[in-house]
């Protein structure tokens, strides 16, 4: 099977191939460096992205992050388990507010100091 | 009337950097002025991260970029009125400002540095036929919307204008649960990242549709529809592509204006290019002791580069401060040669140090060597694999080469091979 992806490791965005045989990556082509190589072989069997969204503190809305990307495809999934949540304490930067999301040993934290 | 050393006006990346900057190398009278309740700017809306790479090398959120800064003002005891709104700047640098607390008051600073951001172009500037329904909103104001006071302005929305805020409210409100149905763009490539056209379009099926605009908005109270229509190599809508698609939000995201009301009112000279002021390489307006720096000198598209320029102009303010103005020795104009749009700084005073120019390009070009040149004689060259209008290019220019510049000028260009 071939797959095609845009690399978006930096602003160059090469087009990149990827052929893939059971489910393994056997060649990348189209990549001008080898952090393009890598990130098709991510891509290609199991994407994963940073999530980032919002949780409420009382009348307020704390920023919040996935300490690590998260398989992409469950990312509607993990957007319903924190938007669950409202906080009525104050927060500040670093804070756990989920962790171990799903079992995938991923935390989401706070990105700011929110006084509620 | 209160003296304060050094005043800086707007307390985002741009104006926390050159408050650390300058005290950093002496001046510790300073005062941080902010109409917001909060320091950070619009970073507190950015929510997502990608910034810092340069700067922290690691990865973060824009809160978190924010606090960085936040935390290093607040260990130098540098002053901040928050929730204050400067209303005018004089050239003789007295600041009239007002908060709650103490209604109008004026300031005289021995220097000014001018941080006060950009805003985004509205759709007044657009002339888009229609009515006048809720349910229009820049991108920006939409980010607040949903990043800060929590609740999402609409739930079928068409985005114009592929500006990264554009793409990362496409990205953030379909997360929410919103159905973003299209992104139009006027231009042939999109005005943002390929990088956020992959993660914030493409990862949620959310087609990009390119040289098309937006030509009528239908509904009375509220949006409830947009016609679209393909663009011609002129850019004027071709009516037989119109395209009725039923919606309830617009948001806008064609592009920012550096916001220099102030700086006007100073008559301070601004560059008809860039929106914001003719600097030097200390960044040191038409006006003495008044610099300025981040997004409203020129819009960035990395917070980085906010953050090393505000150094500059913080460092220079303070410079300006302790030996009471610039020994200016040479007076080099920058002009602008092949495919360049504009360059910060504008002209350069000194030759002591080496200077950093920052520049676009007003295409997207493959295989190409920036060039810098006094006259014919080329004095920089480097090759680059592209370039694009979206991505700021710079180059550096030796003391030792600056000090050796016959023409009076040094031209930017960039030259196609191949
Ligand atoms: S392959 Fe390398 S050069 Fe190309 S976009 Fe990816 S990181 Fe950049």
């Amino acid at each position: 099977m071939e797959k095609n992806f845009t690399c978006i490791v930096c602003p160059m965005g090469c087009s990149l191939k990827v052929q893939i045989e059971d489910g393994k990556v056997v060649s990348v082509t189209g990549n001008t460096c080898p952090r393009g190589a890598k990130y098709a072989q991510t891509e290609a069997v199991a994407p994963v992205r940073t999530l980032t969204t919002t949780v409420r503190a009382g009348e307020k809305m704390v920023s919040v992050k996935s300490t690590q990307p998260l398989p992409k495809e469950n990312l509607k999934k993990y957007m319903d388990m924190i938007n669950s949540v409202k906080l009525e304490t104050s927060v500040n930067v670093g804070d756990v507010i989920i962790a171990d999301i799903d079992g995938t040993g991923i935390d989401i934290v706070a990105t700011k100091n929110v006084d509620i | 009337m209160r003296n304060i050393d050094l005043v800086i006006i707007g307390g985002g990346p741009a104006g926390m950097s050159a408050a650390v900057s300058a005290y950093n190398s002496g001046i510790k009278d300073i005062l941080i002025l902010d109409r917001e309740p909060r320091l950070g700017g619009i970073l507190q809306q950015c929510i997502h991260n990608g910034f810092g790479l340069h700067r922290f090398k690691e990865e973060l959120t824009g809160p978190e970029y924010s606090w960085k800064y936040e935390q290093m003002v607040n260990e130098l005891k540098i002053p901040v009125m928050l929730g204050t709104m400067v209303l005018d700047v004089t050239e003789d640098k007295i600041i009239t400002a007002m908060n709650e607390e103490n209604g109008v008051f004026q300031i005289q600073a021995k220097a000014v540095v001018m941080a006060m951001g950009c805003r985004e172009r509205s759709r007044g500037a657009l002339n888009i036929a229609g009515m006048r329904p809720a349910g229009i909103y820049t991108a920006g104001a939409a980010q607040k919307f949903v990043n800060i006071k929590g609740y999402l302005p609409g739930k079928k929305v068409v985005i114009l204008g592929s500006g990264d805020i554009g793409l990362i409210m496409a990205r953030r409100m379909t997360l929410e649960g919103a159905k973003v149905i299209t992104v139009c763009e006027l231009m042939p490539y999109s005005g943002g990242l390929t990088r956020n056209i992959v993660q914030c379009l493409n990862d949620f099926d959310i087609p990009l549709k390119l040289s098309h605009t937006v030509v009528k908005i239908h509904g009375k109270e509220r949006v409830e529809g947009v016609t679209i229509a393909k663009v011609d190599k002129s850019l004027k809508p071709i009516m037989e592509t119109a395209e009725y698609i039923e919606c309830d939000t617009l948001l806008l995201s064609c592009g920012l204006i550096p916001e220099n009301e102030l700086s006007k009112g100073a008559s301070i000279t601004l560059d008809r290019v860039t929106g914001g002021a003719v600097v030097d390489q200390r960044r040191e307006t038409d006006k003495k002791g008044i610099f300025a720096c981040g997004n409203v000198l020129h819009v960035h598209d990395l917070v980085d580069y906010v953050s090393e320029e505000a150094e500059i102009a913080g460092k220079g303010a303070a410079e300006y401060i302790q030996n009471d103005g610039f020994n200016k020795n040479c007076d080099i104009k920058m002009t602008l040669g092949d495919c360049v749009r504009y360059t910060v700084p504008q002209h350069i005073t000194s030759n002591e140090n080496d200077v950093k120019i920052y520049f676009r390009v007003s295409d997207v070009h493959k295989d190409v060597t920036v060039e810098a040149k006094d006259g014919d004689e080329v004095i920089f060259s480097r090759k680059k694999q592209r370039v694009a209008p979206g991505e700021m290019e710079s180059i550096l220019i030796k003391s030792d080469v600056l000090k050796n510049i016959k023409s009076g000028a040094i031209t930017v260009g960039v030259k196609l091979n191949g």
